[in-house]
Formats: structure tokens, sequence, C-alpha cells
């Protein structure tokens, strides 16, 4: 009971901070070019050097989609238009993988959140040697990927020499070929070793900004820890694993070194995505025009699910800062 | 604001007495321990492979008793370590620097008031990840080779921040966005002295967030291994390069290739156990109000 | 705050003058003679950049700079810089694959001249069949540092164990059959897990190798005279039946992941009592630092046969000098010392016989006692095995290319890492070979079509 009478008091107190602030806005309508210019100043340093530095090399991949050139067929660049994206949309396997991406990255990022949540909470409360074991939490996520995809390859995952088969055999289960019968999942299984840390580490930062006098008092005032979970803690965390769900989603979609150890982006094309199947066109085959259609083509859908992501979690920010 | 104060002082005294109660034997933490030690276990046993001869290393039943070598770490040296490790350090280093110092203004400006600008301006930032890296390689090194960066550390520090920018903006955005709306609305107002007041107020109160991301772009950065092996050769190589140097074609390379990743993963854990204690600190809104 | 912040932009104020200042002389590189090596990570190649100090020390003023990578990368690095002209490298590590190639189209300087007016360097000396891989029109393009075959090792313990009996005239080749009798023998009668280890990963030069060299000796082939592509016909199919089959009747474990380590792993480990790999393992198995317990038990026997004779496959991995390398001089400096004769001497003092870099030079296999010694179960096979392969004429029926474990065209890279993923899913038992090579069977199609255009 008390408890919603305090979160009651605590949201009418930021109500009124809210409303303090579109007063002053309010006032502020007229805001000088200048103050506007020093309000959004601070950002330009980061956009031009970003535009700088991304959008040239993208507008040479567009250039180079409409080339037919492979880097080692000497005098093979010559204009071709939109072939090279007829190729793309007439290959079979480039939507397998692409559907392979997808499910690579949703289940990764789910798993590793809610890990990374469970984690999190567990390392908020205060326990003896709590700094050591947030140390050993993060090393999945501070080895370089291509190390810790051969290490668990070759020391884990291994049918015959590996810890995993051995230690089910301990318990009489005959020896599994792990990444022959399930590539994409031991992908998944690595990728998430690899992101929970990282999203630990962002719902923790999270945890440790949030103001505690709330929580003490609905203690004290005898509040069940899940309610006080589900009512204060969760919707303050909202914001991070959002987040860390479109980070991790993000950096999910160019991840390669795992593959590229682990799996070869096999057996046939199992568990091969988007990026191995690029760098495969152009690190193998060396066509280049190709390779760029391709990167042009996933530039494009990234962007569509993106900005349809994204407007639900703008609509999740805004909705709470404008709660007046 | 009567009732600030009190909830103030109810903080202090919950909050010694909450820590009493830390101390003790805790079940949950136990817990975390063992999770803890799950997910260590795989570094463990690369930095356990990386004493073995490389007869050892992958052996069924798996070797926890061996004779140690140091003939891993040795070969590891004797190949140049040194030179590697300055650029990673160089290159890690100062694009975060330069991450922290366009990224933090960039965050605070973007978390005054949410207008339609700003969520153009932070979808701009996240589309430029969206281009897979293994196909801009190819223009990247044309225009590098062209500027005359091939195989120049500044090549990688430029792109290593352009890298981690974006990550960085969206991180600091957030730990911005839960400082109290009056202490962002008093500095941003108080005209002359803004940069001031947010150094001086501000910035204390989401150093946490600054550190973690700093820690996560350091992590990015330092692992980086696409970028680094294409752009670079002999003078600017990186750890990750270095390492994969190790991976033979033909013939036994665990052992030595675990050697070679423990030591590209210590300056890392070095940084991470240090970020850990900026994480520890916490914001503690009682004290400031 | 505001200090640290000062301090950091001091500091990368200063790093930024003093960088720039070491980069232009970097770039400079005037005063110094300097050569920039690129590598391929095998133990052979790490040997040689050990021992290079030695080079330095005789050849004072001139500086090298090495980079090793592992060999996917290191391939596509070099291709990149090369085809593009580049001059970060004056030595590259490439192979018989791209030799011919890159010769042709003029991205490679000639290094018969050098070795011509390089005294006791005796070009002649290397293997002709590695010669000529390497050749264009007559005159090498690259110099081998090692080469190698493949030929069947196999445990003489288990066998005896296991009650077979093996041929042990010099001229004999077991037959693919027979082989697989025995893998199947050793399986029945318990004497190792696996009674062959046979690669299955993904790559054009993981799996396909031995496959390849098994397609050849059944008779079947990659095309026909007429670029028509063959990979559904009759022999290539009963070639990838057969392996297949092995592996799952008589193979390791987890094949579809198996390469060349994974194998030398089991095999040295006596989870496996044969296995059919490269000449150059030896200098893993034979190593008493990694397994002290194998020494003298692995007996050798030439690839294995079914039609063709002669079936073991050719591989060299050598040095060359890229068209625009900025110092070819000390590059061929470089390539001359590390592929000489007295390397082959300066390795066995220095870091023992058994490292030698095997199958490059005949007078390794004839003037050099030390290693004879300790080589006498495989130095005369190996030799035997890299002169016996045919890459000018590897199959039974006539075909419009070279290579025996390979197609010798630039297209392979990628044709034969897409069809290397589709028998790799066939040997997971993921699809059926009748599948995977109609599937390949496309993919090669392509490639064909585009060769009969020309």
């Amino acid at each position: 009971m008390t408890v919603t009478a305090d979160t009651e008091a605590a949201a009418s107190e930021r109500a009124v901070a809210e409303r303090v602030r579109k007063i002053r806005e309010a006032q502020g309508a007229g805001v000088s070019r200048a103050e506007g210019w020093r309000r959004r100043g601070p950002l330009l340093p980061a956009l031009i050097f970003m535009i700088l530095v991304t959008q040239i090399p993208f507008l040479f991949t567009l250039y180079y989609s409409t080339l037919s050139w492979n880097l080692v067929r000497p005098g093979s660049r010559t204009f071709v238009g939109l072939n090279n994206y007829i190729a793309v949309v007439k290959d079979s396997q480039f939507w397998t993988v692409a559907f392979n991406t997808v499910l690579l990255i949703v289940v990764v990022v789910i798993v590793s959140a809610f890990l990374g949540l469970l984690l999190a909470l567990l390392l908020d409360r205060a326990f003896l040697g709590r700094g050591v074991v947030r140390t050993l939490l993060i090393t999945p996520f501070l080895v370089t990927p291509v190390a810790a995809a051969l290490i668990w390859k070759t020391t884990i995952l291994d049918a015959t020499n590996g810890i995993l088969n051995w230690v089910l055999s301990l318990v009489g289960i005959g020896k599994v070929d792990w990444i022959g019968q399930f590539p994409l999942t031991m992908v998944m299984v690595v990728l998430i070793w690899q992101w929970t840390p990282f999203m630990m580490l962002l719902i923790l930062a999270g945890l440790q900004s949030m103001p505690r006098d709330i929580l003490e008092a609905g203690r004290v005032d005898g509040a069940g820890a899940v309610q006080l979970f589900r009512e204060l803690t969760l919707p303050h965390l909202r914001r991070f694993i959002e987040l860390g769900v479109v980070l991790g989603a993000i950096y999910l979609v160019n991840t390669f070194d795992t593959i590229y150890m682990l799996t070869q982006g096999g057996p046939g094309i199992a568990s091969a995505n988007l990026p191995f199947y690029i760098y495969q066109r152009a690190f193998l085959g060396f066509d280049m025009g190709q390779a760029a259609a391709y990167a042009v083509v996933v530039v494009i859908f990234t962007m569509i699910i993106a900005s349809f992501a994204l407007r639900l979690i703008f609509k999740s920010f805004s909705g709470k800062e404008e709660a007046a | 604001m009567t009732t600030t104060v009190e909830k103030g002082t109810a903080t202090t005294e919950t909050a010694v007495a909450s820590k009493k109660k830390a101390r003790k034997f805790s079940p949950w933490g136990v817990v975390a321990w063992l999770v803890g030690l799950g997910f260590f276990f795989p570094v463990f046993w690369m930095v356990l492979t990386a004493f073995k001869q490389e007869g050892d290393a992958a052996t069924s039943p798996p070797k926890l008793f061996f004779t140690p070598t140091l003939d891993q770490f040795s070969a590891v040296f004797d190949k140049g370590i040194g030179p590697a490790m300055l650029n990673s350090v160089w290159a890690t280093g100062v694009s975060t620097l330069l991450v922290l110092l366009l990224g933090t203004p960039a965050a605070f400006a973007l978390s005054l008031r949410p207008v339609r600008k700003t969520q153009d301006a932070l979808f701009f930032f996240m589309s430029t990840k969206m281009l897979p890296v293994v196909a801009a390689i190819l223009p990247l090194y044309v225009i590098v080779s062209n500027i005359g960066l091939l195989d120049n550390i500044w090549a990688l520090v430029i792109l290593y921040t352009s890298m981690n920018l974006p990550i960085a903006v969206w991180m600091m955005r957030s730990f911005f966005l839960e400082v109290p709306g009056e202490l962002l609305e008093a500095a941003s107002l108080d005209g002359a002295s803004l940069w001031r007041s947010v150094r001086e107020v501000i910035l204390p109160l989401v150093s946490p967030g600054i550190a973690a991301t700093a820690l996560i772009c350091v992590i990015f950065a330092w692992n980086e291994f696409f970028f680094a092996v294409n752009l670079t050769a002999v003078n600017a190589q990186t750890m990750p390069v270095y390492l994969v140097g190790f991976i033979a074609g033909e013939g036994q390379y665990w052992a030595v290739l675990s050697a070679a990743a423990t030591m590209a993963a210590l300056p890392v854990i070095l940084c991470g156990w240090f970020a850990q204690n900026k994480l520890v600190r916490g914001l503690s809104f009682g004290a400031i109000k | 705050m505001r200090a640290l912040q000062r301090l950091g932009a001091c500091v990368a104020a200063a790093g930024l003058v003093l960088t720039s200042g070491c980069a232009g002389a970097g770039s400079l590189g005037a005063s110094e003679n300097e050569v920039t090596i690129a590598l391929v990570s095998n133990s052979q190649m790490t040997d040689a950049q050990k021992l290079s100090t030695e080079f330095e020390k005789a050849n004072p003023g001139t500086k090298l700079k090495f980079i090793t990578l592992s060999e996917n990368q290191a391939r596509a690095k070099i291709t990149m810089s090369t085809a593009m002209g580049g001059s970060e490298f004056d030595v590259v590590m490439i192979s018989n694959f791209e030799t011919p190639q890159w010769a042709k189209d003029g991205w490679l300087l000639n290094l018969s001249d050098y070795a011509k007016n390089t005294p006791g360097y005796d070009e002649n000396d290397f293997i002709p069949s590695l010669r000529d891989s390497l050749s264009y029109e007559g005159n090498m393009y690259s110099v081998p540092f090692y080469g190698e075959s493949s030929f069947l090792m196999y445990r003489k313990d288990f066998f005896e164990k296991a009650g077979i009996k093996v041929n042990q005239d010099p001229n004999y080749q077991p037959t693919w059959p027979e082989v697989a009798e025995w893998a199947k023998t050793i399986k029945a009668k318990n004497a190792a897990d696996a009674g062959i280890c046979l690669r299955g990963k993904p790559g054009w030069g993981e799996v396909l190798a031995p496959l390849d060299t098994v397609i050849n000796t059944f008779g079947g082939r990659w095309f026909d005279e007429k670029w028509n592509a063959q990979l559904n016909s009759p022999e290539v199919s009963k070639a990838v039946n057969f392996y297949v089959d092995l592996i799952n009747s008589a193979g390791e474990l987890g094949a579809s992941s198996t390469g060349f380590q994974e194998c030398a792993n089991l095999f040295g480990q006596g989870q496996t009592a044969m296995w059919y790999d490269a000449t150059s393992a030896v200098s893993v198995l034979e190593d008493p630092k990694t397994y002290p317990d194998l020494v003298g038990k692995i007996g050798y026997l030439p690839a294995p046969i079914v039609e063709k004779p002669n079936s073991g496959w050719l591989y060299t991995w050598a040095l060359g000098i890229p068209k625009a390398a900025k110092n070819p001089d000390g590059a061929w400096k470089f390539i001359s010392w590390m592929t000489s004769k007295d390397y082959m001497k300066l390795v066995g003092e220095k870091l023992g016989w058994a490292r030698v870099p095997p199958g490059s030079r005949t007078s390794t296999y004839t003037s050099l006692p030390e290693y004879e010694a300790i080589s006498k179960s495989y130095g005369p096979l190996t030799l035997k095995s890299i002169e016996g392969a045919t890459p000018n004429k590897p199959t039974v029926q006539p075909v419009p290319y070279t290579g025996v474990q390979f197609v010798g065209i630039p297209e392979f890279q990628d044709l034969g890492t897409r069809v290397s993923q589709q028998i790799s899913a066939a040997i997971a038992g993921q699809k059926s070979v009748d599948d995977a090579l109609k599937q390949a069977q496309e993919y090669a199609a392509v490639v064909g079509r585009s060769y009969q255009e020309k």
C-alpha cells in the first residue's frame, strides 16, 4: 500500500519537475538562434567526423556495386548498372543466409539480454568478492573473439577431445558432433557467452544509477522483492535493456570472426551469415562488384528493420519524458 | 522541497543498515560465484593451455595436470610482441580518448530535450554501423592507400573512433538522461558558466556511465581484427593480427595460440579491473540533495 | 575533471606530433635497406623468421620486416595487395596455385633472371615437378620454400594388433578399396577409435585437397576438354560416395569440421590408425617434443590409387616478388638466402634436422647425411611422391586445366569453397551425396560457361 503511495509521491514529484521544465521550455520557445546553435553545437564535431569517415566509403561501395569487377581478372572492370543487384535477388542462397542472420541476431540478443539482466541483479547485491566475480563475468567479452571461438571449437566442442563430450561421457551420454550437427546453435552459444557480459555491464551501470531511496522506502514498507522489481526497477532499467538490445543487434549484424573460426559457415551454408557470405564473395571470389551489391542490399534491409525497431524504442523514451 | 530533505536522511539511515547486512554470508553470493566461475571457465582453460606442450593441448580426457612449460610464452615473445602491443595501446587509447572528447558533448546535446532532430541524429549514428565491414573494406583500402595512410596506425585510430562513436553517443545519452531534470535545466540555462556547471556537477554524476562506455570502447577497439589485418602490414600491426599469426596452416598451434591470446587479453583485463571501481561507486542522490 | 581533459588533449597533441614524425621517417625509409616480407604462419616459416637474424648479420645495413598470418588471411591480403599493384610488400609467400596465373597477368617479377646471376643458387636443384609448377614460359616466377605431396600414414603397432600385413615392396602403391578394408578391420577389432582420419572441413584447400586426389584416381574430373562441368558424372559420384562412406563407416567423429590440425591431433594421440594427408605432416608427428611416444611407430605408404597411379597431390609454399615492390634487389637477396642449400644446413644445425624444410630441393634428400639419417622412414617416399606428382596431367581423362588437388583457375577459390561446403554437408549427414553433387554441379557449370565463352 505504502509503496504505491510513495511511488505516487515520487511520480508526482517528477511530474512537477517535468511541468517546471515544460513551462521554462515554453518560456524559452522564442529561443534565439545563438542559443539554438549553442544547444546543438556540441553535437557538430561528432556529426561531421562521422559523416566524413563513413559516408565516403559508402558512396564508393555504391559505385563499386554498379561495376562488374573481379580483382584477379585484370581488365574486368566494366560498368554494368544494376546487374549485380539482379544477381543478388536471384541468388537463392542469399535468402537462406539472410534468414540465418536474422535468427542469429534475434536469439542471441534476447537470450543474452535476459541472462545479462539476471547477472546484473545478482551482482547488484554486495557479497564477499563481488569485484572478483564481476571481473570473472566480464572476461568472455574481453578475449579476442578469434581466439575465443578457436578455444571453444578445439577444447570444448570438439567431438573427440572436447570437454563437453568428456563431461557428458561421465554421465553416460555418447559423443555428439556438436559443430557438425548443430552448427548455428553452437555459434549462438558462443556468441551468447561473449555478449552476456556486455548486456550485464550496461544493465549494471543502469542499476547503479538508480536512486536507492525509493527502493529502500519500499522495502521498509514491506513490499515484496518481486513487486519492487516489477514496478520500480524494471521500468527504470527498460531504457538500458533496450539500449543493450539495439547496440547488441547492430554489432551482431556484423559478426564474422566467430563463424569464421567455429564452423566456416558450414556444413553447407547452415551457419553462414551475411557478413561471412559477403566475405567469401569478396575474398575468395574477389568479385568486388558483387560483394558491394550484397552489402548495399544488407544496408537497405537493416535500415528498414531498424527504423521500425527504433520507432518503437523512441516512443518509449519520449513517452517517459513527456509524461506530464 | 521538505519531502526531499526527509527522504535524504531516510536514505542515509537505511544505507547504513543495509551495509551492515551485506557483509553477512549470502546464498546469492554463492550462486554469483558459481555463475562467474562457469562463465570464466573457457578463459581459464585457455590460460591453462598456454602452459602446455602442443601434444597436451587437446586430449581425451582433458588434461588438468601436466608438466607446465614456458615454451609457448617464449615463442610468443620471440616473434616480437612489443611493437604489436604498443600499436594496440596507441590505437585503442587515442581512439577512446577521441570518442570521449567528441561523444560526450554530442550525447549531452542529444539529451537536453527530445526533439525530432534528436531522433534523426541518433538514427544517423546508428546507421553508420549498418554497412557490413567486410564489403566496405575494399573502398576503404583504396581510400586509405590513396591518402598514404596504409600501414599507419592513424588510419586505425580514425576508423576505431568512427566505429565506437555511435555506441558511445547512445550509451552516454542514456546516462545523461538519468540525471534529474532540474540539474540539467539549471546547467543549460546558466549561460556563461554552462560548461563549468556541466563539468563540476553533471559529469561526476554520470562518471560510472562514462567509465562503462570507455571500457566498452576500449574492448571493441582492442579486439578489432578486420580493419587491422587489411589496412596494416608490418609497422602498424596490432595485437589481434599478431595473435592470428600464430594460427599455423600445417602444424599444431593451440597451445601457442592460447599463450598469445592470454597476453593479448591481459591489458584489457587490467582495464576492466580498473573500470570496476568506477562502476561500483554509483550515484548517491541523497548526498547531493 | 577539467585537468584530466586538458592533460588528455595535451597527450593527444604531443602524440600526434611524435607519431607523424615517426610515420614520416618510416615511409621515407631512405637510410636503411628495408625488405618487407609477408609469410604464412606455418612452423617452417616461423623458424625462418627466427633465423633471419643470421641473414641480417651477413648483410649489415639490411633490415627485415615480417608479417605472418594464417593461410587464409595471408592469401587474401597478399592477393588484394598484389592485384591492386600495391607496394607494401617486397617478398610475398604464394603457392603453385597463384604463381602461374599471376605470372601470366604480369604481377610478379621473373626470378630466373635473378637466379642466373646468383652463383651457387642452382635453380635446377629444385624438384622438377615443383619447378615446373612455378614456372611460366620456361622461367620461374616464384621459388619454392618447401613442398609437399600426399601420402598415407599408419600406426604399425595398431596394424599388428589388428593382424593387418602391409606389402613392403618399395614400388607398392595401396589401393583405396584396400585401405577401406584396413580401416574397417581396425574398427572391427577395436584397435583404435577410428580406422582412418580424412579431412572434411569446408575450404578449397581443406577437404578438397585429399578429395580431389581421390576423384582423380577414380577417373573423375572437374571439367571436360570443352569446359563442361563433370561433378555429377558417374566417376566423380563414385569417388565422393566412397570418401563419404569411408568416413562414416570407419572415419573420425566430427569429420565435417576436421582439417589438418584436428587429424594431426587425433593421429598423435593414437585415436586413429591411419591418416591420409600432406607429406609435411612429419614435421608435427615426428617431432619428439610434441609426440615423444610416436617415434618409430609410424609407417608410410604412397597415396592410395584406383585407376591412376601416382595420385599424390603437389603443393608448395614459395616466395615471389610483386611487380611494384620497392626493393626488388633486397627482396631477391633474402629470397635466395631463405631457399638456398645453405639455409637447409643452417636449420639443421641450429634448430634440429627434423625441422629442415622438406620437399623443395633434391639435394636435401641426397646431399645431407644428417637429414637422411633421421628421415629414413619418410624421406625417400616424400621425394618420390613429389617427383611423381603430375599436375599437368592430373586425371585419367584429358582436362583443360592443370593442378592435382585444385583447378588452376582464379575462380577456383570461390568455386572450390562452395563445392566443399556442399560436400562437408554431405559428410555431416545433412544432405545426400547426390544432392550435394547436384548443387556443386550447378556452381561448376556457371564457371565452366564463362570459360566456354572465352
